[in-house]
């Protein structure tokens, strides 16, 4: 007998037939049916009178820490995280060990996200050998083996040369290229945005310029490659004015951005908290606004977490030794409404959600982000409206990284539905 | 005016009110007799351990948090960074928390890591003193500058100070600079570009990159030592070019005016940032710096430890 869901009475925002109406979704055997199925099967009913239908949440860049990296995150906890932040869909980086740089390592994921993933996980490639940034890594077997771009994130390819090559080379798998961007010499050793916080506390500064140079030197190599080159977690103003006046001139170029470069400045490393040291840096408000500024003409029309686990005892130690990053997934989507959509007001919800469903969906080229007709049915309920107050340690990563333990938030999914079925709900 | 000292901990001169920086600098006047006296001893800290715990190379600091702490009577422990579980793979906080374990009333640190000590403050409950985190602060050293400075000008209010070197990878100067803006100094730091960049006027303090500009106006010089070995060479060419632009030599020298007070935190480069003969001139209070030392750091100690102040 078929299973059929029926999801009512909510308003059904799908940014990519540009619907967005109260009405009804039918779910059929884990497809999308935007009518009654003809059947005689009895439907489960979804109330969602007051709440926002979307499709399932995708974002593009999260470290499941598997393989080698357990005591992090593993991919059961890293789903399951996703799924309590509303999200269908993720985009694992290679940074593993061993390194995702070959067809096995890739085979592994993907077995193990089938045993054990709370929702779906595509696997991005290495770009080079042990993200070493010198040799091109099995690029076309691990296409074989089902990648969906390929990336170096947490290193960057310094050698232009190697950079142009993996352009070209991607090109004829039709596969999109993200790239972390950092020039290695002016970065150096810097461990937060370079300006007045890091002179005070003393601490190496990571300029604007080191993320601007690569940045501008993708825009380049993707005019020349015409090849489509996806730079993750800007934080520069000056990245969005590189990006906007390259997209005016037709580059394949795109950028991403994460909650916490728009919510969190450099000053907030004044007591040296390691929850706040990420790769690339907080930076200033006067970048926020830049940043949003990208958000709302559509410079920038993709968001992600970059959600990154670590255990408490490598963040709790000396802030120059404590590793970069925080965890994600889980406060995501309710710093993104809160700060976007209620505060700063920067686009509106239909908006919000193309960045987090559609316009990742097409980058990565798949069939996710949609409501339409026949589409895997991956759902997120959302109540936009919803105030909640972050919790670490109801957070379902294995890890506990976050700043924003305590936060007030307006706006959480509350239920996460992946083919046709509930991974996560929020306990009413 | 009336302050009270209310911090077990000592961390940095930029989170201090000009009030608690002047209360610690009369308690150390107060405690500066002690060190002329034939007993130079008073009980203030009997009973309590203080452990110098070092994971960067220091001697002068060191030995001069050892003996503040012998004249006010309190048990001294050493550990430096080569003897230390550090080299073993055990972190700063397990570390530290075993300092506590074995009832250490107060922890000195020194740590290549700015923030170390806040870092230790925030978790145990022994006094911390911070004896110099990487770049951040040198508290003691800033406040034993200060305190020289006033010994010989009375007033710090309007005095023009000049410090000279590197001050980008400073803990020293920072701690300089957050004291004497508070306490009303006008600060100008010199040096290349490279090494004192205009964002350090943040700290509200004037930049300079032409030494011959200040010299005959300014009160007191303070000199840093250069550490072109530890610096990556593309800061600055060489000592020699850096003497040629910046080194206090006997021209220069001669140019002070007669009161002004030549300064540094030592230890000297002679023939780098300050000439063999200027160093040891009469116009030179760097050994004058190192005896005050003793008695800034009897009255942080004392603060710290418990004590209520000397107004």
């Amino acid at each position: 007998m078929e299973k059929i869901t029926k999801i009512t009475n909510g308003r059904i925002i799908d940014p990519a037939s540009g619907r967005n109406e109260i009405g009804d979704v039918w779910i059929c055997d884990g497809k999308i049916s935007t009518s009654a199925p003809d059947t005689s099967s009895e439907a489960e009913v979804i109330d969602a009178a007051g709440l926002v239908v979307a499709p399932g949440l995708i974002d593009l860049h999260v470290h499941l820490r598997e393989p080698g990296q357990s005591h992090k995150e593993t991919i059961a906890s890293g789903t399951m995280a996703a799924a309590a932040g509303g999200f269908t869909s993720v985009v694992c980086m290679p940074n593993t060990s061993p390194v995702a740089d070959s067809p096995s390592v890739i085979r592994w994921i993907h077995e193990r996200a089938e045993q054990v993933a709370h929702v779906n996980v595509f696997c991005t490639g290495a770009i080079t050998k042990g993200l070493a940034g010198e040799e091109l890594a099995p690029i076309g077997s691990m296409v074989k083996a089902g990648i969906v771009a390929i990336t170096d994130d947490g290193h960057c390819v310094q050698s232009h040369e190697v950079m142009r090559r993996a352009l070209e080379y991607a090109r004829m798998f039709d596969l999109p290229l993200l790239d972390h961007c950092q020039d290695y010499s002016l970065v150096a050793d810097g461990i937060m945005h370079e300006g007045e916080w890091s002179v005070r506390l003393g601490l190496q500064g990571w300029p604007r310029i080191g993320e601007e140079l690569i940045v501008s030197r993708n825009i380049l190599l993707a005019e020349l490659c015409d090849a489509p080159v996806h730079c993750q977690h800007l934080t520069s103003g000056g990245s969005v004015d590189l990006i906007r006046q390259a997209r005016a001139r037709g580059v394949k170029i795109s950028g991403e951005v994460c909650p916490h470069h728009i919510t969190l400045t450099d000053a907030t490393l004044r007591d040296f908290d390691s929850n706040y040291k990420m790769n690339p840096p907080l930076r200033t408000q006067q970048d926020i606004d830049l940043l949003l500024g990208g958000i709302a003409d559509g410079t920038i029309d993709i968001l992600a977490s970059d959600h990154a686990p670590h255990a408490n005892y490598e963040k709790e130690v000396e802030i120059d030794q404590a590793p970069f990053g925080i965890l994600g997934l889980e406060t995501e989507f309710g710093l993104f409404c809160d700060t976007l959509i209620h505060k700063t007001k920067t686009i509106d919800l239909p908006r919000l959600i193309a960045l987090l469903t559609i316009n990742p969906a097409r980058l990565l080229k798949l069939d996710r982000g949609t409501l339409a007709h026949g589409a895997p049915a991956d759902i997120t309920i959302i109540d936009p409206n919803l105030d909640w107050t972050v919790d670490r340690d109801a957070s379902h990563s294995l890890s506990r990284n976050t700043p924003y333990h305590g936060t007030e938030l307006r706006g959480r999914a509350v239920r996460t539905i992946v083919a046709g079925n509930t991974v996560w709900k929020l306990d009413a | 005016m009336s302050v009270e000292w209310n911090s077990k901990d000592l961390l940095g001169l930029d989170e201090l009110s000009a009030g608690e920086i002047s209360l610690i600098l009369d308690t150390a006047r107060a405690f500066k007799g002690v060190g002329q006296r034939n007993l130079k001893k008073v009980p203030a800290l009997r009973g309590k351990t203080l452990v110098n715990f070092f994971v960067e190379p220091s001697t002068r600091t060191r030995t001069s948090f050892e003996i503040a702490a012998m004249r006010l009577s309190a048990d001294v422990v050493n550990i430096s960074a080569s003897v230390s579980s550090l080299k073993k793979g055990e972190s700063l906080k397990d570390t530290a928390l075993n300092l506590q374990a074995l009832h250490a009333d107060i922890i000195v640190l020194r740590h290549s890591s700015p923030g170390a000590s806040r870092f230790l403050a925030s978790r145990l409950d022994s006094s911390i003193i911070n004896a110099g985190d990487g770049a951040h602060e040198h508290p003691t050293q800033g406040l034993l500058d200060v305190f020289t400075m006033r010994e010989h000008f009375g007033d710090i209010k309007g005095l023009r100070v000049a410090i000279v070197g590197d001050i980008l990878f400073s803990r020293v100067a920072r701690s300089n600079v957050h004291a004497l803006v508070k306490l009303g100094a006008d600060v100008t730091l010199v040096g290349p570009t490279t090494l004192v960049p205009k964002s350090l006027e943040c700290l509200g303090a004037k930049v300079s990159h032409r030494i011959d500009d200040v010299l005959e106006s300014t009160d007191v010089i303070n000199l840093l030592r250069i550490q072109h070995e530890r610096q990556r060479k593309e800061y600055f060419p060489s000592l020699g070019e850096y003497t040629s632009l910046f080194g206090l030599t006997k021209a220069r020298a001669a140019r002070l005016k007669p009161k002004c007070l030549v300064m540094h935190p030592g230890p000297i480069n002679r023939g780098v940032e300050i000439d063999s003969d200027v160093a040891d001139g009469s116009q030179s209070v760097i050994l004058e710096q190192v005896s005050n030392g003793i008695a800034v750091r009897m009255a942080v100690l004392y603060l710290c430890g418990g004590g209520a102040g000397v107004s």
